[in-house]
């Protein structure tokens, strides 16, 4: 019975979503045609998508979308390897806490984009230059969640463990320390995907490479396709949300499941 | 064996103000193999630092720990502890916490899983092998722990109030299964609580400590013959006796 009605309740529920998606296509269909009439100051859905498909059959959004990846997926793993490590130390040492704390102080506020430059001296215009831009927006992100993590370990866990047998710092780490703190690092994790995403563009605009989401949102509008701008902004923001999904729905199940009786 | 002298044991721990708050002093106390010790003490007389001293998780000021003449130096698998709070590790199925132990002394998965469902059996949780901590209720994770804490065979078994967050009913019920362990296994157990009923149900001897600085007030040996029935006239006169002590812990000279 309680089933039945989640269901239906959540059938209305995405029906009214679904229903505003439809409303806001149609607003902007007849207030685009109808009202400004100009494709340029505002493509209508329809325009958006004829130009949604002349990419598509170009092979144009397929290579964009391969070479954005490619440079999202070497800032993040950057980010992984630097953060993680540099987290784990300053959570789990106090000495290391007290001695990188400044630096990452000072350096943490400087927004990512302020790094293109040096991005650009060091790693010249390679997909590295901009996996770089998104290395910086990912790495604290990651680096703070791992470090509160770390340092919000339940001491009742280490002295179970040490009488348990698990005395050396390495085991600690690895299966006591880390473990209680993967929650925290996996939310740092998505905090900066969803950072390292929204450097991506800037990321692109310098010009590392011939193809990319951000590089092309750059390209036509250059060419004044203003179409074609609407479908990599749409892109852009469909695939930061499908990435999110994949923590949500995924990564939160499968590696946390022991939290899910927690909150209930 | 298992046989646990303690020798003039000290601590202290240092105050804001800059001066050192005396916990113990000189305490002496030996329990014998396979004794079940209780400690009572009002709150903050130092119960929890004395166990862990012996847990090895502090070090002492001064004095020593044996355990059948050898002194100890920090943790030892031969020492099993039971805390008060909850201690299961969260991220880890029940069957995993129990193994825990052996996975750390590098049994392999099928020695260790063996092990560790013969202690899930012994407290009576094989059905929840694949549960998580969180799905459990407050009874089942001590039992849990208690397990833990037994798949290592250690000799002696430390426990801090371990049912102390456990309404009455339960903490008869874990009272009785933890007494038909103790037989099972013969483990020395030196347990702490503030449940004068607890105690006179579950010792052999029942040590009252004074308050701060903490020593040995009072030494107790419980002949009431097992398994011993709460309502009878010797277990209120044992209770009584108990409790008179702990309210006027001044009248009585210490005494070892
Ligand atoms: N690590 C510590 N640092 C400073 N003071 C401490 C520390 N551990 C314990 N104390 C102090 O020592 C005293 C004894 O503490 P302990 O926890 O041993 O008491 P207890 O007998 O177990 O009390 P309870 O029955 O309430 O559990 C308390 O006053 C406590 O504040
Ligand atoms: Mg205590």
């Amino acid at each position: 019975m309680n089933i039945i009605r989640d269901t239906a309740h959540r059938i209305r529920e995405h029906w009214l979503g679904a229903l505003a998606l439809v409303l806001a296509l149609v607003v902007w269909e007849c207030y685009a045609s109808l009202v400004v009439r100009n494709s340029f100051l505002l493509p209508g859905p329809t325009d958006v998508f004829s130009a949604f498909i002349s990419l598509l059959e170009k092979g144009i959004l397929l290579a964009d979308f391969e070479v954005s990846l490619l440079h999202f997926a070497i800032g993040l793993s950057g980010a992984l390897l630097i953060g993680i490590p540099i987290g784990i130390a300053m959570g789990w040492n106090s000495r290391a806490d007290q001695f990188l704390n400044p630096v990452i102080e000072i350096l943490r506020p400087i927004p990512p984009l302020a790094w293109i430059p040096f991005a650009i001296i060091w790693f010249g215009f390679t997909p590295v230059s901009a996996g770089f831009v998104i290395f910086v927006g990912a790495v604290f992100p990651i680096l703070i969640n791992t470090y509160t993590g770390f340092r919000g370990v339940p001491r009742i866990f280490v002295e179970a463990g040490r009488m348990l047998g698990c005395t050396r710092t390495r085991d600690q780490i690895r299966y006591i320390a880390f473990p209680a703190a993967l929650p925290s690092v996996v939310s740092g994790i998505r905090i900066a995907t969803g950072v390292g995403w929204m450097c991506l563009v800037a990321a692109e605009l310098f010009g590392v490479s011939n193809n990319g989401l951000g590089k092309d949102l750059w390209f036509y509008y250059n060419l004044h396709q203003m179409d074609a701008v609407v479908v990599y902004m749409l892109l852009l923001g469909l695939i930061g949300l499908a990435i999110d999904m994949v923590f949500r729905y995924y990564i939160d199940r499968h590696f946390l499941k022991w939290r899910t009786g927690e909150v209930a | 064996m298992g046989r646990l002298e303690i020798v003039n044991l000290s601590q202290s721990f240092p105050r804001d103000d800059g001066s050192r708050l005396q916990v113990l002093e000189n305490l002496n106390l030996v329990v014998q193999d396979k004794e079940f010790v209780c400690i009572l003490g009002s709150s903050g007389c130092g119960k929890t630092t004395l166990l862990r001293l012996i847990a090895g998780l502090d070090t002492a000021e001064s004095g020593a720990i044996l355990l059948d003449g050898e002194e100890m130096k920090g943790t030892n698998a031969k020492v099993g502890m039971v805390f008060q709070e909850y201690s299961l590790f969260p991220w880890r199925t029940v069957l995993d916490n129990v193994a825990f132990g052996l996975e750390m002394q590098g049994a392999g998965r099928e020695e260790r899983y063996r092990i560790a469902e013969q202690y899930l059996e012994l407290v009576g949780l094989t059905q929840f092998a694949k549960s998580y901590p969180s799905e459990l209720s407050g009874g089942m994770r001590q039992r849990v722990a208690v397990a833990r804490a037994l798949a290592l065979d250690p000799v002696v078994l430390l426990m801090d109030e371990p049912f102390g967050a456990l309404d009455a009913q339960t903490r008869n019920m874990l009272q009785h299964e933890l007494l038909g362990i103790w037989e099972k296994t013969k483990k020395t157990i030196v347990f702490i609580t503030h449940s004068v009923d607890e105690a006179v149900f579950l010792a052999d001897r029942i040590i009252v400590l004074t308050p701060r600085p903490g020593k040995v007030c009072e030494t107790i040996s419980l002949e009431l013959p097992r398994p011993r029935d709460r309502t009878s006239v010797e277990f209120a006169k044992f209770r009584r006796y108990v409790l008179d002590l702990i309210n006027q812990p001044e009248s009585h000279s210490s005494k070892v």
